[in-house]
């Protein structure tokens, strides 16, 4: 099949195709003073897709908080890196998976799950832990039931086979992401400062190597169908996915990790979205340098591929690598005792171009500042949404419940609150044996190996706030997530954050991706936990309907004695049962709403940055003191369930009484609480220090949970019956 | 005493295995790669748990076709010890070193957690257990089944073979063995994983005396 010339992609406009529009592609033409040619317009409309440009995210992430004292890389490498002291460093990223996933699912949360590890072993680190972050329908539907059994999978296939062990993770239930699944996978890895890598192409003269799988036709314009909505009836037209080889992947990964060490080594960079076009635009251009590639060279999986396709294909487990002229067989030596292909494609050039060759003829040479760094931004219209008004002017007011038992049981029922056993038992949690705590508690945490320090991570975002009021919802995301870390034990440190939106090109949601950029913005100054790293997927919408506002936010937090680490666990009888912060009615978004109503309405809970804060810290201060013996947040379900969760694990009981009216001391989503359980022997000292805390009851081991109101009790039963509903609601539903 | 602990393509806890044998007084290792090695020096030697050659074919299959497995056939004629733990077992099973052969696990899921095993201290590689000692070890398998006919689990039984028996029917395994010893007593395969429990903090300590004992009998050889 012969190629368009770049007359006819003028003519018949054929850059449409591609994702570019019509102003686009004049300044595409104007910025290269000629007619692209098809390959060149294919760099073009790759690097200039949402997924690698951010044209239209970037004027909302320049908002973000992205310096510190601890960081050392912030946005714009593969991932991002803050200090922990003794001259180490954790690096970390997350990255959504989202429209490979809604299409197969499997793969594509396994190509996720490699492609976010790549991002952090490209930088020196290694991983040490992944984190997930799963969003799907409600489970009432076969295809979302598939999707999230088939991502899981996936997940686990990829991580446990690499040997990185998953320690953390959410999931939530939500029609809204009915077929069309969020996938979001974050992986933390450690280095020591020296081995710090970054993505340059420099030095004239040096080579660019290629190393790791042979590239294919598969995944090609990847980048640009991941930046479009998927429209899953139609599956005539499905591109050809991009497949995963997470053995593969663990010898580029110790490959990779030994050529750290090399000092020949300039530059290293994955392969991700828009695979070579992207690595090689993006290393010349923030070097300030040229890259010249022979495409002759490149390890081909499949016979007559065109410059295009090279450049446009999405193969898993490849790398880009540039370093020292004359030191190229030494480190291909490197590649070859782990069975890896590397070899070399081109040198670093002064003339900033991107030149590629084919079969002896130029076949594309582009500026790399025009793909990499000066693409069209776009401030895209804002409007508020007519709800926002309407649920703002709705009085905070509980709802009716009549039966308190039958609710909380029904809530610990609810996906969203259920037990995720189902999901995080099939992960090796406890690979290469640092994990401290494992799935299941607030937080995970994993020992920097060789110290007596931990690194804490989550990943949180209700949504549901998010849409209600974004700006709220990002504080709370943000909140919600350092809570977590505090419960472990850990100082938050930074952040990386997936923003995954419905189509920007719609006023209402890039309203609501600038007010919730804006709340995470204020939240993380707030709490000290800069934004480190990141990536946005916009788009996410089945059949002209957006999800809600999705900005996952995943945060590590450091723990500087392995010996003060707490589970959300109570530990034994007698220790006094603490609250945190007082319950208002506040019912906007929350589980018992969605779930009494189908559907939500109102203010999402007020959060006072403040309030939370000071809470945050008197309650890390008392748990470093050893004073605190379980810690949870309050957050889906309300006090009633997290009350419930912590006898849960040790087969405990308890018997507490709440004050003020009793739907909302049960279930209302008041932000900024904490349920904690401390030793008698230290109540003293731990009410002097967490000056908001207020006792309200015992543990008991009489396997009893008892919820006093103040006219009588509210809810009691076995813990047993309360653990069952809630431990077995999730392999239930997926029946 | 100094053991090798064999790393294949994509084996991943090579680093547990050092670190746990560390904990113990006297315990030494170091960390083989599978080509150019000669393993002969070394005075037992350990096949760790990871997805060696990703567990393409079948877990353990790929890696019996290496020249390092030759050396690890030879090396357990000599008398001195071997031990394989998750994929290290399968992968002397693969060898012939063992009898038996994995199952996916009932589920058909790969499980993580924690299970309860009975040992029989009886072997050189757990007589630091009481008798009959109930512990729990971490595990992490997809293909945690371990099978044998009636016939070999009535020899294994005999014979004072199986050194770890689950105590509940967990994965389904014939005669519940959990892991089992050669003939000659000297080469161990286990499901269960001693060595992420070797540490209040990590996975507790009950896998401890496992690496005690060992490093105690093969050391007085």
């Amino acid at each position: 099949m012969l190629e368009p010339t770049a007359q006819q992609v003028k003519d018949e406009k054929l850059y449409l195709q591609l994702g570019m529009t019509e102003e686009e592609y004049d300044l595409a033409v104007q910025m290269h003073g000629r007619l692209p040619n098809y390959t060149e317009i294919g760099l073009f409309s790759a690097m200039w897709s949402e997924h690698c440009s951010y044209k239209s995210s970037t004027p909302v992430l320049r908002r973000f908080p992205t310096k510190g004292e601890r960081v050392l890389q912030g946005p714009g490498e593969g991932a991002g890196i803050v200090d922990i002291g003794d001259n180490q460093a954790a690096v970390f990223k997350m990255e959504s998976h989202n429209s490979p996933s809604a299409i197969e699912p499997f793969i594509g949360a396994a190509t996720g799950a490699g492609g976010v590890l790549r991002d952090v072993f490209s930088m020196g680190a290694r991983p040490v832990a992944l984190v997930n972050s799963l969003r799907l329908g409600d489970l009432t539907e076969p295809r979302d039931r598939f999707l999230l059994k088939e991502a899981v999978a996936g997940m686990a296939s990829y991580g446990n086979i690499i040997g990185v062990p998953t320690i953390a993770g959410e999931v939530q239930f939500d029609q809204c992401y009915s077929k069309r699944p969020l996938v979001n996978a974050m992986a933390v890895g450690l280095l020591n400062h020296e081995d710090m890598q970054k993505g340059l192409a420099s030095g004239v003269g040096n080579t660019v190597l290629y190393a790791g799988a042979k590239t294919g036709r598969d995944g090609i314009n990847g980048a640009t169908m991941s930046s479009s909505e998927v429209a899953v009836e139609e599956n005539d037209e499905l591109p050809v996915m991009q497949a995963g080889d997470p053995y593969l992947e663990k010898l580029l990964m110790e490959a990779c990790l030994e050529l750290v060490h090399h000092d020949a080594l300039i530059g290293i960079q994955d392969m991700g979205a828009a695979g070579l076009t992207s690595s090689s635009a993006e290393m010349a251009a923030k070097a300030g340098f040229g890259v010249e590639m022979n495409l002759d060279l490149i390890p081909q999986r499949e016979e007559g591929m065109t410059p295009y396709e090279m450049m446009l294909s999405e193969s898993q487990e490849r790398m880009l690598i540039v370093v020292k002229k004359g030191s190229e067989a030494e480190i291909i030596a490197i590649f070859d005792k782990y069975g890896i292909e590397a070899c070399a494609v081109g040198h670093v050039t002064d003339d900033k171009l991107l030149r590629l060759l084919h079969k002896g003829e130029v076949v594309a040479e582009v500026s790399v500042d025009a793909l990499a760094e000066d693409n069209p931004v776009y401030n895209k219209p804002s409007q508020e949404p007519a709800y926002f008004a309407e649920f703002q002017a709705m009085e905070n007011k509980a709802p009716q419940v009549t039966d308190y038992k039958e609710t909380l049981v029904a809530l610990l029922k609810r996906p969203t609150i259920a037990s995720k056993e189902w999901v995080y038992n099939q992960f090796d949690t406890q690979a290469r044996a640092n994990t401290v705590v494992a799935p299941g508690s607030s937080a995970g945490v994993i020992r920097v190996a060789g110290t007596n320090k931990g690194l804490a991570m989550t990943s949180d975002c209700n949504s549901r706030y998010v849409y209600l009021d974004p700006e709220t919802g990002g504080k709370i995301a943000v909140a919600e997530a350092a809570r977590n870390l505090i419960c472990s034990g850990a100082e938050p440190i930074a952040v990386t954050d997936c923003l995954n939106f419905g189509s920007p090109d719609k006023p209402e949601v890039f309203w609501q991706l600038e007010k919730s950029a804006d709340g995470i913005s204020e939240a993380c100054v707030a709490l000290n936990a800069p934004i480190i790293s990141g990536n946005v997927s916009l788009s996410n919408e089945v059949n002209g309907k957006p999800i809600y506002p999705t900005p996952t936010l995943g945060m590590v937090g450091l723990i500087q004695d392995l010996n003060y680490v707490v589970t959300s666990d109570a530990k034994q009888a007698g220790d006094a049962v603490y609250v945190v912060g007082e319950a208002k009615p506040e019912f906007g978004g929350s589980e018992l709403q969605q779930m009494l109503e189908g559907k939500i309405s109102g203010k999402a809970p007020a959060l006072d940055l403040a309030v939370e804060a000071k809470r945050q810290q008197d309650v890390l201060a008392a748990i470093r003191k050893g004073l605190v013996q379980s810690a949870s947040d309050v957050s889906e379900g309300g006090l009633a369930v997290a009350l419930c969760e912590a006898v849960f694990g040790n087969e405990l009981g308890l018997d507490v009484t709440l004050t003020g009216e009793a739907v909302t001391a049960l279930f209302s989503e008041t932000q900024s609480r904490f349920v904690l359980t401390v030793a008698q022997e230290d109540v003293q000292a731990f009410e002097a220090i967490v000056t908001d805390a207020k006792q309200v009851g015992v543990v008991t081991n009489n396997n009893t949970i008892t919820i006093n109101g103040e006219d009588g009790v509210l809810v009691t039963g076995t813990t047993a019956e309360f653990r069952d509903a809630w431990k077995g609601a999730i392999a239930c539903l997926l029946k | 005493m100094k053991f090798a602990i064999l790393t294949f393509p994509g084996t991943s806890c090579e680093v547990d295995m050092q670190h746990a044998i560390s904990t113990v007084v006297g315990g030494d290792s170091e960390i083989i790669w599978h080509k150019d090695a000669d393993i002969s020096k070394y005075d037992g030697i350990i096949v760790p748990t990871g997805a060696s050659f990703g567990d393409y074919l079948r877990p353990g299959a790929l890696a019996k076709s290496t020249e390092l497995a030759k050396q690890v056939v030879a090396f357990a004629a000599t008398g001195k010890p071997v031990i394989g733990v998750g994929s290290g077992f399968h992968i002397l099973v693969e060898l012939g070193l063992l009898p038996g052969a994995f199952l996916m696990n009932p589920s058909l899921k790969f499980e993580t957690g924690k299970v309860n095993v009975r040992v029989n201290n009886n072997t050189k590689f757990t007589s630091a257990y009481e008798q009959d000692t109930v512990i729990a070890l971490p595990y992490a398998q997809q293909f945690g089944t371990y099978y044998v006919d009636a016939d070999t689990a009535k020899q294994l039984q005999d014979n004072n073979q199986v050194a770890f028996t689950y105590t509940d029917e967990s994965f389904n395994s014939t005669a519940a063995i959990a892991g089992v010893i050669n003939q000659q007593g000297n080469v161990l395969g286990m499901m269960p994983l001693p060595e992420r429990a070797v540490e209040e903090i990590i996975g507790g300590t009950q896998g401890l005396p496992f690496f005690a004992s060992t490093l105690k009998n093969w050391s007085e050889q």
